[in-house]
């Protein structure tokens, strides 16, 4: 579903190579983890994989179900599919969350030729949504994000995933800043979501997140690059003994 | 003192095409006022207080002329139950404007306020705007007063069940107009005064507003669209005890706009808000220029003015809040920002404050800036498309202003206006 080759990515008016030739496929159905130290790559892969300004593929591709990617503006990588949960999502004042998520829903439906849900329809779905994630009707009324602990922004972005359906999911450090219960929740809606024809990438420096959001592969990435993988236990590794012992032997 | 040259002759150019209305009972107000233009001189480039606004097209004594837009929009607050006052070019149109009657409130033409023995508007008449001069010259209102052509008084003694619409019709491409109206607000009485339109080529208009204590006056405004127009309005308002001013402006278009609000709060716990937002293009220039003076105990007073600019347009923010000695607990706040659009628009803003009492809370803060990118990823990435995205948060941006509406309606028809704009420009 999620093929990425040899991605090479320098930010915007520096020279200096952040991805150094990533190579990763998530296949339809998989949840694959990427885990690493501070400042190996991981949040910029998610940033370049969504179409974030200010970064510049200087080698390799990336495609979504056969679809390049890099060619696309970021809200068609939505309408293709694709979605990042926000490690930091944004408030935006003035914005209604309902509204946000209602033009969202239907933008995305506009631009693969579907009709647009209907007020009513649309109700109907938050509704049953936000009450699988424990928010109230009142976080919907606010705008978006904004007097939101870091748990309800989490939610939040979790409803947004609930309710858009994308192919391919990418979550960077989504359990930052969570307690275990809010955990326990964002975990629950993503497993709910867990289905053959949708993959998922969740990115972590923890392996707890892990415990509740069952892997299928693990990837060590560090300065720029996948350096290992293997199944679950690989984060159980990283738990006990660090990323040094790996490094180490990687190197 | 002597004028400077330049400014006498400018200000007895545009005396010399003026003439005064066989004036009755209003004669004193308007020699009066004719006096003070000639001792004040109109304004000119070299006045501090037309810093960031050339006044010379609005002193010139001809009217540049200009274009009138043919619109395709239903008129502004279409969909609301009100009474129409309607003015075309700066004259009573009793045709097209409903019957004046309406339980709770008397409205009556300028010119008949002598014949009528209306003595609150005679004497109000010039009042407000004569009190108006210190500590800075607003010579243009007093031109007004001089020389108004027509306008109303209105009295609300009442609670009307309606909103009293003073609507606006530019129809001649070399219109000159000077409205002046008088507005008195009776002890606990409550109103909403609705203005809209562009009314004409160069607009001049002074509203005197003196609300009696525990009186209400909710004033919503929208300049409209014909972009070659200019206009200058002075906004005079006089709060008694617990009265309460509220004032949101909407400005789309227009290659100069001076507004001005004076307002005085004279009785304790009386509240007054003004807001505007507008947003232009081009050779748009727009310009708040407010004052607020509190003399009474524990008064509230909010200012919130929001612009988006682009291609070049230029705002303008003059706003000040002066609080006099004994004004204690004073709440005094006021915001001024600019959502820039592009790199060659500009915001000029002076927020000023000047207390002379020791109890007070005030606040001011001016802010110009770009959409922000982080929060115009963030809608991208969820499949909103980059004008929408844009045009989310630019309304967004203008929302704090607009909140200032306490009627959802009226607010809901100025927010149609502005996604209008933006439809059209994206």
């Amino acid at each position: 579903m999620l093929e990425i080759k040899n991605l090479h990515v320098k930010l915007e008016e520096e020279e200096k190579e952040i991805l150094k030739g990533v190579d990763l496929t998530v296949e339809a159905g998989k949840v694959h983890a990427i885990m690493g130290p501070n400042g190996s790559g991981k949040s910029t892969l998610s940033y370049v994989l969504s179409g974030r300004d200010g970064y510049e593929v200087s080698e390799g591709s990336a495609s979504l179900s056969g679809e390049d990617l890099l060619e696309l503006e970021p809200e068609e990588r939505a309408s293709a599919g694709l979605f990042l949960a926000f490690q930091y999502p944004v408030e935006i004042p003035g914005v209604g969350n309902m509204t946000f998520l209602r033009t969202a829903v239907n933008a995305q439906r506009k631009a693969r030729g579907e009709d647009e849900l209907s007020a009513a329809d649309f109700l109907k779905l938050v509704r049953a949504k936000a009450k699988e994630l424990k928010i109230d009707a009142d976080m919907l009324k606010r705008p978006v994000n904004v007097g939101f602990s870091g748990g309800e922004k989490k939610r939040n972005e979790i409803l947004q995933m609930a309710i858009l359906e994308p192919r391919m999911c990418i979550l960077d450090e989504t359990d930052s800043g969570l307690d275990v219960d809010a955990m326990k929740l964002v975990a629950g809606g993503v497993n709910a979501l867990r289905d053959e024809g949708r993959g998922f990438l969740v990115i972590t420096h923890y392996q707890r997140l892990l415990d509740h959001i069952k892997p299928d592969v693990v990837h060590i990435m560090a300065d720029g690059r996948i350096v290992k993988t293997g199944g679950a236990d690989l984060a159980l590794e990283v738990e006990n003994n660090g990323y040094a012992d790996i490094l180490a032997e990687v190197n | 003192m002597a004028l400077p040259e330049l400014k006498q002759t400018a200000t007895e150019a545009r005396l010399s095409v003026m003439e005064m209305p066989t004036a009755g009972c209003t004669k004193s107000a308007r020699e009066a006022a004719l006096a003070r233009v000639r001792e004040m001189g109109l304004p000119s480039r070299r006045d501090e207080y037309w810093k960031y606004t050339r006044p010379d097209t609005l002193v010139e004594p001809q009217a540049i002329r200009a274009a009138v837009f043919e619109h395709d929009e239903k008129p502004m607050f279409d969909g609301q139950d009100r009474l129409r006052i309607v003015f075309v070019d700066g004259v009573f149109d009793a045709e097209a404007s409903d019957d004046l009657s309406l339980e709770g409130v008397k409205i009556d033409r300028l010119e008949d306020i002598c014949c009528k023995d209306i003595h609150w508007a005679k004497d109000l008449y010039g009042e407000l705007e004569a009190r108006g001069h210190t500590p800075v010259h607003r010579p243009l209102a007093a031109l007004n007063t001089a020389f108004a052509a027509d306008g109303v008084a209105i009295q609300v003694t009442g609670k009307p069940s309606k909103p009293i619409n003073l609507v606006y019709i530019h129809n001649s491409e070399n219109s000159d107009a000077i409205l002046h109206h008088v507005v008195r607000v009776e002890e606990g009485a409550e109103v909403t005064l609705l203005e809209n339109g562009p009314a004409a080529s160069r607009f001049n208009k002074c509203m005197e507003i003196d609300i009696a204590d525990g009186g209400t006056l909710h004033h919503v405004r929208a300049q409209g669209r014909d972009h070659e127009r200019r206009a200058a309005t002075h906004m005079f308002t006089r709060l008694g005890e617990r009265s309460v001013y509220k004032s949101f402006t909407l400005t789309v278009n227009g290659v100069l706009t001076r507004n001005e609000q004076v307002i005085e709060l004279t009785g304790d716990d009386a509240v007054a808000h003004v807001a505007g937002a507008c947003v232009g293009d081009g050779d748009f220039h727009h310009d708040d220029t407010v004052f607020v003076t509190h003399d009474a105990v524990n008064c509230e007073s909010r200012q919130v003015f929001k612009n988006v600019l682009r291609n070049g347009a230029t705002g303008v923010f003059q706003g000040k809040i002066l609080v006099k000695e004994g004004a204690q607990k004073t709440d005094g706040y006021q915001i001024s920002q600019s959502l820039l659009l592009d790199e060659d628009s500009q915001f000029l803003a002076k927020p000023e404050l000047e207390i002379y009492a020791d109890d007070v809370a005030c606040s001011h803060g001016s802010t110009s800036g770009a959409i922000d990118e982080t929060a115009l990823f963030y809608l991208r990435s969820r499949g909103v498309s980059e004008k929408d995205a844009t045009n989310m948060l630019t309304l967004a941006f203008l929302a704090e202003a607009v909140d200032e509406i306490e009627d959802e309606a009226l607010a809901e028809d100025i927010v149609e206006r502005l996604e209008g704009w933006l439809t059209r420009r994206s």
